[in-house]
C-alpha cells in the first residue's frame, strides 16, 4: 500500500476517475489522512457528518491560512456567494434566497415545475428520433438542468443558449487538471462568471420595473423581514443557483443511467415499478454521488477529528463519496440496492450548507430517469467505463454512448 | 412472534400520541394477540402541538389535527370511556362503563391535563379557558375570531407564550401575567428568559412578571377582568389559564404502583415500579405521564412534556413489552423539544434546567438568532437554539459525550460571550412549572416537595 500522504494526489489523478472507490476504501482505513501539502482528507461517515455539523468548521475561503489560499475563490470586487460564507451572513443570504424557492414561504415553486419538466424531458427524448446510437450526456443529460433552472429563475428562452455557454465555461474553470497551466481556463471562467452576473443583474433590473412570477422577480422585489438582497448579492446568488445545479444534476442523471445499465435487474425492476424511483435516486446519490468531495472546508480552531488534531487554517477535504460507502454506516455498502431502507447518504452534504436545490435536483432526476427508462428499449453500453470528465470533484462521464432498438415509449 | 411476546392480550390506556405509536410499534414488532386501546376523549388520536399554533391562529382546523396512522392496527378501540381503576393482581383494567379488561401486558399512557384555575367559581366564568384538547382549541379559536377586547394569559411557559404570540399575530391586545421573573425562565433559565422578555415586549405583549393573578372578576357569569397581586386591575373578556400540566394518575390510586402527582415511575426499560421500588414485569408506561431514569442526568427520574419523547418512549416500551429480558432495550433518547412563537423557532436538546451555567455559543439575542449552551459542573448538559436549529446535532453530540463546558470556542458567529449562571429558578416560584421535571432533585436546589397550585 502506498503512503496515505499521497492519497489526494492519487484520487485526483485522472487515471483514477473511472473507479476511485478502492482509494476511498484505503482512505477509510486511515480515517483522517494528512497529505504531503498539509491538507487533511476525511473519509469516514461519522467524522464527515460530525464536521458538517461543527460550527468551528468554516466554508469561507478567507479562513484558510496564507499558503493554502485559492486565488480563484477570492474574486476582487464581488461578494462571495453563500456557499462560501459562514453564519450569520450565510444564514441571512440563504434565507433570503430560500424565501422564494421553497417552504415555508414558497412551497409550490418546485412542484409547479413538474409538468414543464416532463415536457422538456419528453422533447429532448423526441430529439433521439430514429437514432440507434445516442450519447446520453450530450443528447439528454447536459441540456436538461440548465433549461430547467433558467425556467425557474425566469431567463427568457432566447437567452438560455448563452447562459448555457457561460455555465459550461465557469464549470470548466473549476476543473482540476494537475499537469496543465490552469490560468487561461481560470481567467475564462472568471470572465464568464462576471458576464453571467451582469446579465442576471440587468434582467433583475428589468423585473424590478416589470415583475413577472419567476424567482428572479421575487428576489429583486421582495422586502422580507431581513430586507432585500443588494444588487451584487443578487448577482452572485443567481449565478450560484445556475452553477450549483448544473453539472451536479447532469452527473446524477448520467451516473444514474450508467449505474442502472450496469445493473440490468435494477433497470428492469425500476421500469416495471416507477414507485421505486424515489428510493433509486437516493441510492444513486449514495452510490455514485455527483459531488465526490467538498474541498473548501477550514477549521477555525485546532480541532480533533478521529484522534488527529487538524490545525486551524488547514484545508479540510471531506470525501462524501467515501463516507457513502462506509461499512460502519451502511450494510453492504458496495452493493447497489434501489430498495435500500436506511439511506442517510451524504450526496447532498449535510448541516447548514446542505444542498439548497435538493428538492429540484430530486425531481429533475426522477423525471429524467423515468423518461429515459421508458424510451430506451434494449439499451447497451457501448463503452464501459466511459470517458470521464476531468474533474475529480464533480465526477461523471463526459460521454455516455449507448445503443438501443429505436422506438420505445 | 419474535422473542416470547405474550400471545395474549395487551391493553393500552390513553389513546393519544404515546398510546397510538406504541400500538403501532407492537404490531410492527410482530405482536398478533388482542390489542385494546382505551381513551377518555371521544376523538381518535390527534396531535396537540398545532393546537397552540396553527389552530389558535385559525389557519388549521382543530378537527384536521388527527394523527396519521402508520399502519393498520387491528385493534379494539374504547373511546370516550375513562379507565377508573386497575387491579394488578387480577390483571384487569376497570372502565367507567363497568367493563373489566383483562390483560397480560398493560401500557399506561394517560399523559397530562391542563392544570385548572384553583377557584372553581371563577373557573366557571364564561371566557375562561385552558388549552390541552382539540375541543379547548376549537372553542378558544372561535372566541378569538369574535375579536375580544383583551386576552389575559396566566402563566408564561411554552404554552402561555405561544398563546400570547398567536393572539398578537391576530392583532389582539394581550396581557401576560407570570409569577416568575421572565417568560420561559422555568424551562430555559435566566439568559433565554431575558431574551423572551424582550421578544414579548417587542411584539406588543403587555407582560407582567413577578406578579400573580389573585382573583378574577365577572359580571352576569361573564369574565370581566383580573386583580393582580400588585393591586393592578386588568380588563379582559378572555383569560387562558396556562399554569402547566397535571399528570393523569388518579385512576391508579391504591394500586400500589409508584404513581402520584409527579407521574408514574419506571426503570430505564419503561417497566413501572411499585411503591417499594420493585419493578413490575407486566405494566409499562410511556409519554408525558412517565418518570424515568436518565444516565446523562445522573440517573435521576425525568418527567418530560415533549412530543418526541412520547414517541420514542412509546416505541421502546412496546418493544420491551414483547421482548425477552436480554432483548429489551433502554430508553436513552436525549430529550428534545421545539416551540414556535413570535416568528421564532426555538429548539432545545438535553435538560436546560439541569445546569449551573449557560453561555451564548453562537449568534446573539440582538440578532434574534442564537445558540445557548448549558453546563453543569463543567460538562455540557443542554443547548437551546433560536432560529439556528441546524446546529443542534453538534450540541447533542456534546451532551451525549459529556463534553467539557464551556464548549471550545471557534464558531464563526461566536461573539466572545462569557458563561454566566444559568439561573434556573426553583419550580415553586413559577406560575406554570417547567416542561421538564428533574423529579429526583434539582442540582442546586432542595428537592421540591409538591408543585404549587395557581
Ligand atoms: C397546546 C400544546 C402544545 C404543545 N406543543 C408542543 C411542542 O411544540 N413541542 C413538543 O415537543 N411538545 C408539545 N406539546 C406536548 C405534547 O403534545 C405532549 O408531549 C404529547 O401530547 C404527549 O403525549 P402522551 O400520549 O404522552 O399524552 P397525552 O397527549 O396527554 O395523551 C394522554 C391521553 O390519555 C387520556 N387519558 C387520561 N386519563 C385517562 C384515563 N383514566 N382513561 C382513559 N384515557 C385517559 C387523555 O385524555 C389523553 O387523550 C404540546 C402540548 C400542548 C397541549
Ligand atoms: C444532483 C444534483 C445536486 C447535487 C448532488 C448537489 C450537491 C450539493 C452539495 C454536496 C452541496 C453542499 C456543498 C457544501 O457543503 O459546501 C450543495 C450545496 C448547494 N447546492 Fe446543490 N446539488 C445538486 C443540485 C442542485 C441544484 C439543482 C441547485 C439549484 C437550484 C443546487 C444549489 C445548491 C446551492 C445554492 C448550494 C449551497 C448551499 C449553501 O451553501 O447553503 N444544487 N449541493
Amino acid at each position: 500500500m502506498s503512503s496515505p500522504e499521497t492519497l489526494f494526489r492519487r484520487i485526483t489523478d485522472y487515471a483514477s476517475r473511472a473507479d476511485p472507490y478502492p482509494l476511498y476504501a484505503e482512505l477509510r482505513e486511515h480515517g483522517v489522512a494528512r497529505q504531503e501539502d498539509g491538507s487533511y482528507l476525511v473519509g469516514t461517515y461519522d467524522e464527515i457528518a460530525a464536521l458538517l455539523h461543527d460550527p468551528r468548521v468554516s466554508s469561507d475561503p478567507h479562513s484558510r491560512a496564507e499558503p493554502f489560499r485559492d486565488p480563484l475563490a477570492l474574486q476582487e470586487g464581488m461578494p462571495v456567494s453563500f456557499i462560501g460564507q459562514d453564519d450569520p451572513e450565510h444564514d441571512r443570504l440563504r434565507r433570503l434566497a430560500m424565501r422564494h424557492f421553497g417552504p415555508p414561504h414558497t412551497p409550490r415553486r418546485v412542484d409547479a415545475l413538474q409538468g414543464e419538466l416532463v415536457r422538456i424531458a419528453e422533447e429532448l427524448a423526441d430529439g433521439f428520433g430514429d437514432k440507434e446510437r445516442l450519447d446520453l450526456v450530450d443528447d439528454f443529460a447536459f441540456p436538461l438542468p440548465v433549461t430547467v433552472i433558467c425556467r425557474l429563475l425566469g431567463v427568457p428562452p432566447g437567452d438560455v443558449q448563452q447562459v448555457h455557454v457561460w455555465a459550461d465555461t465557469v464549470v470548466a474553470g473549476l476543473d482540476f487538471t494537475p499537469d496543465e497551466d490552469p490560468e487561461p481556463r481560470r481567467r475564462a471562467s472568471l470572465e464568464a462568471r462576471a458576464a453571467m452576473g451582469r446579465y442576471l443583474g440587468e434582467l433583475a433590473e428589468e423585473r424590478r420595473r416589470r415583475p413577472t412570477d419567476d424567482m428572479l422577480s421575487a428576489l429583486a422585489n421582495d422586502d422580507g423581514p431581513d430586507g432585500r438582497l443588494t444588487q451584487p448579492e443578487l448577482m452572485v446568488t443567481s449565478v450560484l443557483l445556475l452553477i450549483a445545479g448544473h453539472e451536479t444534476t447532469v452527473n446524477l442523471i448520467s451516473n444514474g443511467m450508467l449505474t442502472l445499465m450496469r445493473h440490468p435487474e435494477a433497470f428492469e425492476k425500476l421500469r416495471a415499478d416507477p414507485t421505486l424511483m424515489p428510493g433509486a435516486v437516493e441510492e444513486l446519490l449514495r452510490y455514485e454521488p455527483p459531488v465526490q468531495f467538498l474541498p473548501q472546508r477550514t477549521p477555525l480552531a485546532d480541532i480533533e477529528v478521529g484522534g488527529v488534531t487538524v490545525p486551524k487554517g488547514s484545508p479540510l477535504i471531506l470525501v462524501l463519496a467515501a463516507g457513502n460507502r462506509d461499512p460502519r454506516r451502511f450494510t453492504d455498502p458496495d452493493r447497489f440496492d434501489i430498495t435500500r431502507q436506511d439511506n442517510q447518504h451524504l450526496g447532498f452534504g449535510s448541516g447548514v450548507h446542505n444542498c439548497f436545490g435538493a428538492p429540484l435536483a430530486r425531481m429533475e432526476t426522477r423525471v429524467a430517469l423515468t423518461t429515459l427508462l421508458a424510451r430506451l428499449v434494449g439499451p447497451r453500453l457501448l463503452q464501459d467505463p466511459p470517458e470521464y470528465r476531468r474533474s475529480p470533484v464533480l465526477r461523471g462521464p463526459r460521454h455516455l454512448p449507448v445503443a438501443r432498438t429505436p422506438g420505445g415509449r | 412472534m419474535p422473542g416470547d411476546a405474550p400471545g395474549g392480550r395487551i391493553v393500552v390506556v390513553g389513546a393519544s400520541l404515546a398510546g397510538l405509536r406504541a400500538a403501532e410499534a407492537l404490531r410492527d414488532g410482530g405482536f398478533t394477540g388482542e390489542l385494546t386501546l382505551v381513551g377518555d376523549e371521544p376523538d381518535p388520536p390527534y396531535d396537540r402541538p398545532p393546537l397552540s399554533k396553527g389552530v389558535l391562529l385559525g389557519r388549521t382546523r382543530a378537527d384536521a389535527c388527527g394523527l396519521p396512522s402508520r399502519r393498520p392496527l387491528d385493534a379494539r378501540w374504547k373511546l370516550g370511556v375513562p379507565a377508573t381503576g386497575l387491579d394488578p393482581l387480577a390483571k384487569q383494567v376497570l372502565l367507567a362503563d363497568g367493563e373489566r379488561l383483562g390483560f397480560d401486558r398493560l401500557l399506561i399512557a394517560t399523559g397530562t391535563r391542563a392544570r385548572p384555575w384553583p377557584d372553581p367559581g371563577e373557573a366557571a366564568l364564561d371566557g375562561m379557558f385552558t388549552l390541552r384538547t382539540s375541543r379547548d382549541a376549537e372553542r378558544l379559536a372561535e372566541r378569538l375570531d369574535a375579536g375580544p377586547r383583551r386576552v389575559l394569559v396566566i402563566g408564561a411557559g411554552f404554552t402561555g407564550s405561544e398563546i400570547a404570540s398567536g393572539c398578537r399575530e391576530r392583532g389582539l391586545a394581550v396581557t401576560v401575567v407570570e409569577r416568575g421573573r421572565a417568560p420561559l425562565i422555568g424551562a430555559l433559565g435566566g439568559t433565554v428568559g431575558a431574551f423572551a422578555t424582550e421578544l414579548q415586549r417587542a411584539h406588543g405583549v403587555d407582560l407582567r412578571c413577578g406578579v400573580t393573578v389573585t382573583s378574577l372578576t365577572g359580571h352576569d357569569g361573564r369574565l370581566t377582568g383580573a386583580v393582580l397581586s400588585d393591586g393592578e386591575r386588568i380588563d379582559a373578556d378572555i383569560a387562558v389559564v396556562a399554569l402547566g400540566a397535571v399528570r393523569n394518575t388518579e385512576w391508579l390510586a391504591g394500586t400500589g404502583l409508584a404513581a402520584g402527582p409527579r407521574g408514574v415511575a419506571c426503570d430505564a426499560g419503561c417497566r413501572v415500579f411499585d411503591m417499594y421500588g420493585i419493578v413490575t414485569d407486566d405494566i409499562f408506561v410511556a409519554g408525558d405521564v412517565a418518570r424515568f431514569p436518565h444516565p446523562l442526568y445522573e440517573y435521576q427520574l425525568l418527567a418530560l412534556e415533549h412530543w418526541g419523547n412520547a414517541v420514542a418512549q412509546a416505541e421502546t416500551a412496546a418493544h420491551n413489552m414483547i421482548s425477552r429480558g436480554p432483548d429489551r432495550r433502554p430508553h436513552l433518547t436525549v430529550p428534545a423539544f421545539w416551540s414556535s412563537q413570535f416568528g421564532l423557532n426555538i429548539k432545545s436538546v438535553g435538560v436546560p434546567t439541569f445546569s449551573d451555567q449557560v453561555v451564548i455559543a453562537q449568534g446573539s439575542p440582538g440578532e434574534r438568532r442564537l445558540v445557548a449552551v448549558y453546563g453543569y459542573r463543567g460538562r455540557v448538559t443542554a443547548a437551546v437554539t433560536v432560529n439556528r436549529a441546524k446546529w443542534l446535532e453538534y450540541y447533542q453530540h456534546l451532551i451525549e459525550t459529556a463534553a467539557p463546558f464551556p464548549p471550545d470556542p471557534g464558531a464563526a458567529d461566536f461573539d466572545g460571550s462569557e458563561p454566566v449562571p444559568s439561573d434556573v429558578p426553583d419550580p415553586r416560584v413559577l406560575s406554570h412549572g417547567p416542561t421538564v421535571y428533574v423529579t429526583g432533585h434539582l442540582p442546586l436546589l432542595r428537592p421540591p416537595s409538591r408543585r404549587p397550585g395557581g
